[in-house]
């Protein structure tokens, strides 16, 4: 304890995904004394990820070199093939595209959050005890303990401010921390994607049948076209040990433009003729679940630090979406190590910033700045969405001409390859072009038809919710509307994953309220059915915080 | 700091283990014991010394050699260090004065044998005597200050003081603070809450649970019986001998008469709902 009455560590690791759980590990390693705090019941039960976990060639570091016995303990299966499907209705063109997904990769594993990061957080738990420190779980940290204006410590609330010499924030895309700090905001909905995801039952011999795959193989399967209308973005599934992944993720700008109810794309991904076979008859969903990435080329931030505050994973924006592959679990572990040597490299030093200043000079060093956020990208940005040439490319691609010379078998290879080139899917604009109108051309110009039926039924939303654990802060909800009309966050009915227009168990409602004679319609909100996804913070007016340590929703899968 | 936590089994008076005959008797043999609920508080505490100043913790209980699955699972959610169990049939039908004295007797031994206590914890009333007298009896007997409705507590080893929220009981609740020396007793409140707010508190706590985990498990090497003679007690203070509570007749509580008669309707039930709001109809308008 020091003079000043504050419990003080060495080091604090504020969240224990796999971004805090790499730089605990590491500070631990380097002896630091690291107390970690995780706002869940346990590590993982916050936790939603679409699925894949990669360990690139050029990284510093893995997960699985940082914690051994990753692999064989905390993942589901390896993939082995990956393929994408262009859907025109029921025509499908499928490329294989294991080349880009092997490039630079060592090996990729599906993951189920709750038993990864529950499985991580063990491993933490043992290495941070031993150097004097530890995790501790239903810990909520609600912002920064400052002094002089300098950033000190961490403030909870279910314990009293702590010092620290180091901070390393890596709780997640809604980082408190970071917004505390001034370096993230949550104002524009086109630096976001939106995911949902379904984690369905299927027996692992069916897996293995299905997928014509053997005991200890994988696959992935991406989605993009027509299926999901205007909405840009695209669907994925990827095989667990005993379940499927299913999920869609879209650009949060592009939801909110369209008016889509998320969970009615994902609907139209589950039901669509070429999920039929692999679902089979039985469709038991285990969980429904939501969350927000970061699109890390506009918002991973340069400069990710401030005093003694370093932003590690999601909550520094880290998470790439090279085009149809996204990438962030690898990147946090990547960064939260990275943080860590570079806190154990500047020790002793009078400047509170040194490890910082190190940090983002080791993130650009290592290159991995360079893959989160090309400076190419930010340069052809400027291009690729002005709105002349996105209209010049989409009308000629709706002509006969432009689609007959997608569908000669000269651009079949070219396209093959255009997709398996890790330039090229990182360039391609965030326009409907690249989303939609490509691939639901070749899909009708290339595709096969699918001819069976599907009698997938998914629950409905309502359901979904009720399936869900919740330990509910009643009279406490986390969010508060700031304002309540339609034109400022109208917006959360429709794009909020746990609300829809005409559903009344939802988050968020659009009511009609009489007054004096005036009909007018208010938004209101429930905080109850929240699955703390964010979305509502980027595109309604609120006052968004995460519950206290241990409350609200507690996923099982993640 | 060194403390003892007394706790007695008592019947599990829960909605499915909870067993009556025709009569409205409690039927003992078909209705599992369980540690008395109330006491869990004073574990609490106990467990709250601990972790924040380090030490020992020993629970205590007096009752037949069933009761040892009662100190197990005290042991396990207290995190116990050991467990004494004081159990003989002179012991049998005791009331709260004979319990006492032999609480007390037991308490003696440990400090001249074993160690001597700054705290003793007891838990407010059993779920089956609901006398509330057994704690302060056996304080009287020590003759330490006792501080009784505890539901919050601070100990300052240095000092050797603690001090603590009582809940003092009125038309308004109210809560008063107060200071003892050491050692004393403490009866907790079921309104008790320990607190845990410093980071090294909780790490010590999710310590003390892993290294207790094993333990529980052979909880019985952790285990001392004493019967009467260990403890140096005559039989003629003890047990039914030693009870001056006569208890002269028991009445049964007659049943609640049910006056109104209840009809149940199934939500999805249209019709029945339709008579439902029919019937609701002329209160709707607030007769």
């Amino acid at each position: 304890m020091a003079d000043d009455g504050y419990e003080h560590y060495e080091a604090i690791v504020v969240g224990c995904g796999p971004g805090g759980a790499a730089a605990a590990s590491r500070l631990a390693d380097h002896g630091i004394e690291t107390l970690v705090l995780e706002r869940g019941v346990e590590a993982g039960s916050k936790n939603v990820s679409g699925g894949l976990i990669y360990a690139e060639e050029s990284a510093p570091y893995t997960i699985d070199e940082l914690f051994p016995g990753f692999r064989e303990e905390a993942t589901e299966r390896p993939v082995t093939d990956y393929y994408i499907h262009n859907v025109s209705g029921r025509k499908v063109k499928t490329y294989d595209l294991t080349d880009l997904h092997e490039h630079d990769t060592d090996w990729c594993d599906a993951v189920l959050r709750r038993t990864m990061d529950g499985w991580l957080e063990e491993r933490v738990h043992e290495k941070t005890s031993e150097t004097g420190g530890g995790v501790l779980t239903g810990v909520r940290v609600n912002g920064l303990l400052r002094e002089n204006g300098r950033i000190v410590g961490v403030t909870c609330d279910e314990l009293d401010p702590i010092t620290a010499d180091f901070v390393v924030a890596a709780d997640g895309v809604n980082s408190e921390l970071a917004r505390d700090a001034g370096l993230m905001d949550w104002e524009e909905p086109d630096e976001w994607f939106q995911g949902v995801k379904a984690v369905v039952d299927v027996d692992p011999d069916a897996i293995d049948s299905r997928f014509s795959i053997g005991d200890g193989e994988g696959v992935a399967h991406l989605f993009s076209g027509d299926l999901f209308e205007d909405v840009r973005g695209g669907g994925f599934l990827y095989t667990n040990a005993d379940s499927l992944s299913i999920g869609t993720v879209f650009h949060l700008d592009s939801l909110v433009e369209q008016r889509a109810e998320p969970h009615e794309l994902l609907d139209a991904l589950l039901t669509h003729p070429l999920l039929a076979g692999w679902l089979g008859d039985e469709y038991h969903e285990r969980e429904y679940a939501a969350k927000l990435v970061p699109d890390s080329k506009k918002v991973a931030h340069r400069e990710p630090y401030r005093d003694r505050l370093v932003l590690v994973g999601d909550a520094a924006g880290q998470m790439q979406a090279q085009g149809p592959i996204i990438k962030g679990m690898n990147h946090a572990v990547t960064a939260g190590a990275l943080a860590a040597d570079a806190f154990a490299v500047t020790r002793g030093n009078a400047d509170p910033e040194a490890a910082g200043r190190r940090y983002a000079k080791m993130l650009e060093d290592s290159g991995t700045m360079e893959k989160l956020r090309p400076r190419r990208y930010d340069l052809a940005r400027t291009v690729g969405e002005r709105e002349a040439v996105t209209n010049a490319v989409e009308a000629v691609l709706d002509s006969r001409v432009g689609s007959a010379a997608l569908g000669n078998p000269v651009a079949d290879r070219l396209l093959k390859r255009a997709y398996n080139s890790p330039l090229l899917v990182s360039m391609l604009p965030d326009t409907r072009t690249g989303y939609v109108t490509i691939p639901a051309v070749v899909g009708e110009e290339l595709g096969r038809t699918i001819h069976w039926e599907s009698e997938i039924e998914p629950p409905s939303l309502e359901e979904r919710i009720g399936d869900l654990t919740y330990d509910t802060d009643v009279g406490n909800p986390h969010i508060r509307l700031r304002d309540e009309s339609v034109e400022e966050s109208g917006a959360a009915v429709y794009a909020c994953p746990v609300s829809a227009e005409d559903f009344g168990g939802g988050c968020y409602r659009a009511e009609t309220v009489k007054t004096n004679g005036t009909e007018e319609t208010l938004v209101s909100l429930d905080t109850q059915p929240c699955v703390e996804c964010g979305t509502c913070a980027v595109v309604a007016d609120t006052e968004w915080e995460h519950p206290r340590g241990g409350k609200g929703v507690e996923f099982r899968q993640g | 700091m060194r403390s003892a936590v007394l706790t007695k089994g008592v019947p599990d008076f829960s909605e499915g283990a909870v067993s009556f005959d025709e009569d409205g008797h409690l039927e003992r043999g078909k209705t599992p014991t369980v540690m008395n609920p109330n006491d869990a508080f004073a574990l609490e505490a106990a467990l709250q010394t601990k972790v924040r100043h380090g030490g020992h913790v020993s629970v205590m209980s007096m009752g037949p050699p069933g009761y040892e699955s009662v100190l197990q699972e005290a042991m396990a959610s207290v995190y116990a260090d050991d467990l004494y169990l004081l159990s003989d049939r002179e012991c049998a039908a005791a009331d709260t004065w004979a319990t006492a004295i032999t609480l007390c007797s037991a308490l003696e031994k440990y400090q001249e044998e074993v160690r001597k206590l700054d705290l003793v914890f007891a838990g407010f009333k059993t779920a089956d005597g609901e006398t509330g007298q057994t704690g302060p009896q056996t304080c009287w007997g020590l003759e330490w200050p006792i501080v009784t409705h505890a539901i919050a507590l601070d100990v300052d080893p240095d000092e050797r003081t603690l001090r603590a929220k009582r809940l003092v009981e009125g038309d308004v609740d109210e809560i008063e603070t107060v200071e003892a020396s050491l050692p004393c007793v403490v009866v907790t409140d079921p309104e008790f809450e320990p607190t845990y707010r410093k980071a090294s508190h909780r790490l010590e706590h999710k310590r003390l649970r892993a290294e207790t985990e094993a333990r529980a498990e052979s909880y019985d090497e952790h285990l001392t019986t004493w019967d009467h003679v260990d403890m140096n007690l005559d039989p003629d203070y003890i047990g039914l001998d030693g009870s001056p509570t006569i208890v002269s007749s028991v009445d049964p509580i007659p049943k609640a008469p049910s006056e109104r008669e209840a009809t149940m309707i199934e939500p999805d039930d249209r019709d029945g709902m339709e008579r439902l709001l029919e019937e609701m109809q002329p209160f709707a308008a607030g007769d």
